[in-house]
């Protein structure tokens, strides 16, 4: 595998190696010194077009767990604002002798285009609103720490699945690993051809956490309402949207004990997601972060040392 | 100098000789005596009118890097077009009397097709008052066609002032209908399936087809003439095939572009499919093709964008919009109307000269191939074929989607009164500088 672009690349058998790789980097989380020999002397640098924290942090404690040399450039800004091409800009970076770049950009498609100009790796940390794959494997190594295999596993995505990059990658890596997607989101927040990905949806969040519309559920993740996006008049006020979307405490009610609840984080919470969802027994979000660490060494180790075989004599 | 054209085959009619002097067709018919004339032997090859484009991005003034109107005229001239429409939003605006008479002259200098200027709609394409509708058509340049294109008239009552405004002068308001609260400035993909799996800002159907829903009864209501620029959707042909039945004048253009490519092309996040309307999916396409074949769209216009490379080497949602049309749009309809038989030359000619030049008003252009006319004419071989090459075009800029591809027919020469601009498939004094 040369670049991880979308979650739609991976076969199940790549997903499923990624998620055993993580398995193993996240051991060394909880070792003394948390450093690995196997990317040293790479370069990795994080090119953010967009602000982030939590994505770069995690891929920049990643990198240098794996002992790479970790960069971080910061583009905010469009490259247009700039009065650059993108291409000049990328080119620019990949030319001081960089063996991978994690790119985030806010328009979707941009990290695919940056793929076809440089030489070296390329990860998706996030493009606009398209995907998000890294995450979408994070959530599943969560699901999977939680539920085991996720063959049949019913997995419920709430809130605006229009400008997610996040739902997007997590249908295509949940679908390729055999667990059942439904999206639950109000009409206008609910991408147009929808019907054609592979997963149900719903308008009823209650019909659909309890079990009447697409079975019982296994998981339940919750999506950020992206408050600097909802100028668009997508629903009337955060109380109506809180009411129809918002996992309070009584929705809890509705879940399976066994039933982890996600967030990608940050939490607006009393919105989409109430304190008691957050923070209670079934919440999983801070497990999400930890793997979230585990799953990028993963995937920058297996792209990097192109190694087929997920064992570090270090990590075990 | 005289030329006669031996064995032409007049609108794709039977083989008959043309004789081309003194600017004009000077005598159609049989075994025609050459006297002092060049001969052509054109066996096989159809003559149409010259080409008239309705609506072309000369980027002259403000951005010659990206085509100048020298070039622009280069390329129209080798795809078969002897008078083309300069769109208004260059920089500075064509919203004044000065600007438009500079995009004439210098197309006058450049020689090689009519330059057409048109004139804004809105002072500065702003959407907020009218521009000086009045003196630019009463200008040297004699506008007769105004458009915010690239922005859409949203304001409807200054859609009607304009529809009103240009009365006197027997011109037309063409509209860019897009209207901005239903498809905004970041909007850049067709609404639907693709757009949402690829996460792209969706541009739906309905912005488009809502506008002209309500421009055609403006012009009800005015009396004036209106067009329709660029029409991409099945339920805006539908509009426009409603309007006409009820008597509105409203014509319409579809571009090369929209009756052969889809938005499935989008899915490599590739600018140089992005355009403006957006591509899209089949169904569209077809409507396109039959309307387009009924007469109920009006004519085909390139709506030739030139960019230079590195406005284009930027993500999908930042690149620039549109694509080259002009060397390509002959065999572009060409291969979707005429070899799928929707369309004959007789066909191709009326909605590629007649009706353009007649809805811009374009004096000696689009006329009938008769003894006296205006020797404003192409040459065309159907049975030829052309592989495009970006390379070997002679805009200023590359960004054409149909690289690579090959294309039926071939332009061999085209004719401004009566002087050849292309002969052979060449520009007769080269590529200008």
């Amino acid at each position: 595998m040369k670049h991880l672009l979308s979650a739609a690349d991976l076969s199940r058998d790549e997903a499923n190696a990624i998620l055993d790789t993580a398995r193993e980097m996240h051991a060394i989380q909880n070792r003394e010194v948390k450093k690995l020999p196997p990317l040293r002397g790479r370069t990795v640098v994080n090119l953010f077009f967009e602000d982030s924290t939590r994505t770069r942090s995690s891929f920049e404690i990643a990198g240098k767990w794996l002992s790479a040399d970790v960069i971080n450039v910061s583009a905010k800004g469009s490259s247009v604002s700039k009065g650059e091409s993108l291409r000049d800009t990328v080119l620019t970076v990949a030319a001081m002798g960089v063996d991978a770049l994690v790119v985030r950009h806010n328009a979707s498609g941009a990290v695919q285009r940056i793929a076809q100009w440089v030489g070296c790796h390329v990860v998706n940390a996030g493009d606009g609103t398209h995907e998000h794959p890294t995450q979408a494997l994070l959530d599943a190594y969560s699901l999977r720490a939680r539920l085991g295999e996720l063959d049949d596993r019913h997995v419920v995505i709430v809130g605006d699945i229009t400008h997610s990059r996040v739902a997007r990658s997590n249908v295509l890596l949940l679908a390729t690993l055999g667990a059942r997607v439904t999206l639950v989101a109000p009409p206008t927040l609910m991408p147009s051809g929808v019907g054609s990905w592979p997963c149900e949806t719903s308008w009823d969040l209650d019909a659909t956490l309890s079990g009447k519309a697409f079975g019982d559920v296994d998981a339940v993740m919750m999506l950020r309402v992206q408050r600097e996006r909802m100028s668009g008049g997508y629903f009337a006020t955060e109380r109506e949207y809180a009411i129809g979307y918002g996992l309070s405490p009584q929705r809890l009610d509705l879940l399976a004990e066994h039933a982890p609840i996600l967030h990608p984080g940050p939490m607006n919470r009393g919105l989409e997601i109430s304190s008691a969802a957050a923070d209670g027994a079934r919440s999983v979000v801070l497990d999400q972060v930890q793997a979230g660490v585990a799953v990028r060494m993963a995937v920058l180790y297996r792209l990097l040392s192109g190694a087929d075989e997920p064992v570090l004599e270090e990590a075990k | 100098m005289s030329y006669l054209l031996k064995n032409v085959a007049p609108l794709g009619g039977a083989p008959t000789d043309v004789l081309i002097d003194n600017g004009v067709l000077a005598e159609l018919g049989t075994d025609l005596a050459r006297g002092a004339a060049e001969v052509l032997d054109a066996d096989g090859l159809v003559l149409l009118p010259g080409l008239v484009d309705l609506h072309t991005h000369l980027r002259e003034p403000g951005r010659e890097d990206a085509e100048t109107i020298a070039s622009g005229s280069a390329a129209a001239a080798l795809g078969g077009f002897t008078a083309v429409h300069a769109m208004a939003n260059t920089n500075p605006v064509a919203d004044r009397a000065e600007i438009v008479e500079q995009v004439a002259r210098l197309g006058e200098y450049a020689g090689l097709v009519e330059v057409r200027p048109v004139g804004a709609v809105s002072a500065g394409l702003r959407g907020e008052t009218l521009a000086e509708i009045a003196t630019m058509a009463r200008s040297a340049a004699a506008v007769r066609v105004f458009s915010d294109d690239g922005a859409c008239v949203h304001d409807a009552r200054l859609m009607r002032r304009a529809l009103e405004y240009v009365k006197p002068f027997d011109a037309v308001i063409a509209q860019h209908a897009q209207d901005p609260r239903l498809a905004d400035a970041a909007a850049c993909c067709h609404e639907g399936e693709v757009s949402g799996r690829l996460g792209l800002p969706g541009w739906p159907a309905v912005a488009e087809e809502s506008i002209v829903a309500r421009d055609v009864m403006l012009a009800e209501h005015t009396g004036s003439r209106l067009h329709v620029c660029h029409v991409s959707t099945a339920g805006t042909v539908e509009v426009i095939r409603w309007a006409k039945a009820r008597g509105i004048e409203v014509t319409a253009e579809v571009t090369p572009h929209h009756l052969l490519l889809t938005c499935d092309l989008l899915a490599g996040y590739d600018p140089l499919y992005k355009v403006n309307p957006p591509l899209r999916p089949a169904d569209d396409v077809a409507a396109l093709r039959a309307g387009l074949a009924d007469g109920t769209i009006d004519a085909v216009a390139t709506d030739h964008a030139p960019h230079a490379a590195h406005d284009k080497d930027h993500a999908f949602a930042d690149a620039a919009f549109g694509m080259l049309g002009l060397q390509t749009a002959l065999g572009v309809v060409a291969e979707t109307m005429v070899a799928t038989g929707l369309l004959d030359w007789a066909g191709v000619a009326d909605r590629m000269s007649l009706r353009p030049a007649r809805i811009g008003r374009v004096a000696g252009h689009g006329r009938p191939l008769q003894r006296g006319e205006p020797a404003n004419v192409t040459l065309v071989d159907p049975a030829a074929s052309q592989l495009v090459d970006p390379d070997a075009l002679v805009s200023r800029s590359r960004n054409t989607p149909f690289a690579g591809r090959t294309l039926p027919a071939a332009v061999r020469a085209t004719f401004l009164r009566g002087r050849p601009t292309v002969l052979d498939g060449k520009l007769v004094n080269g590529i200008p500088a």
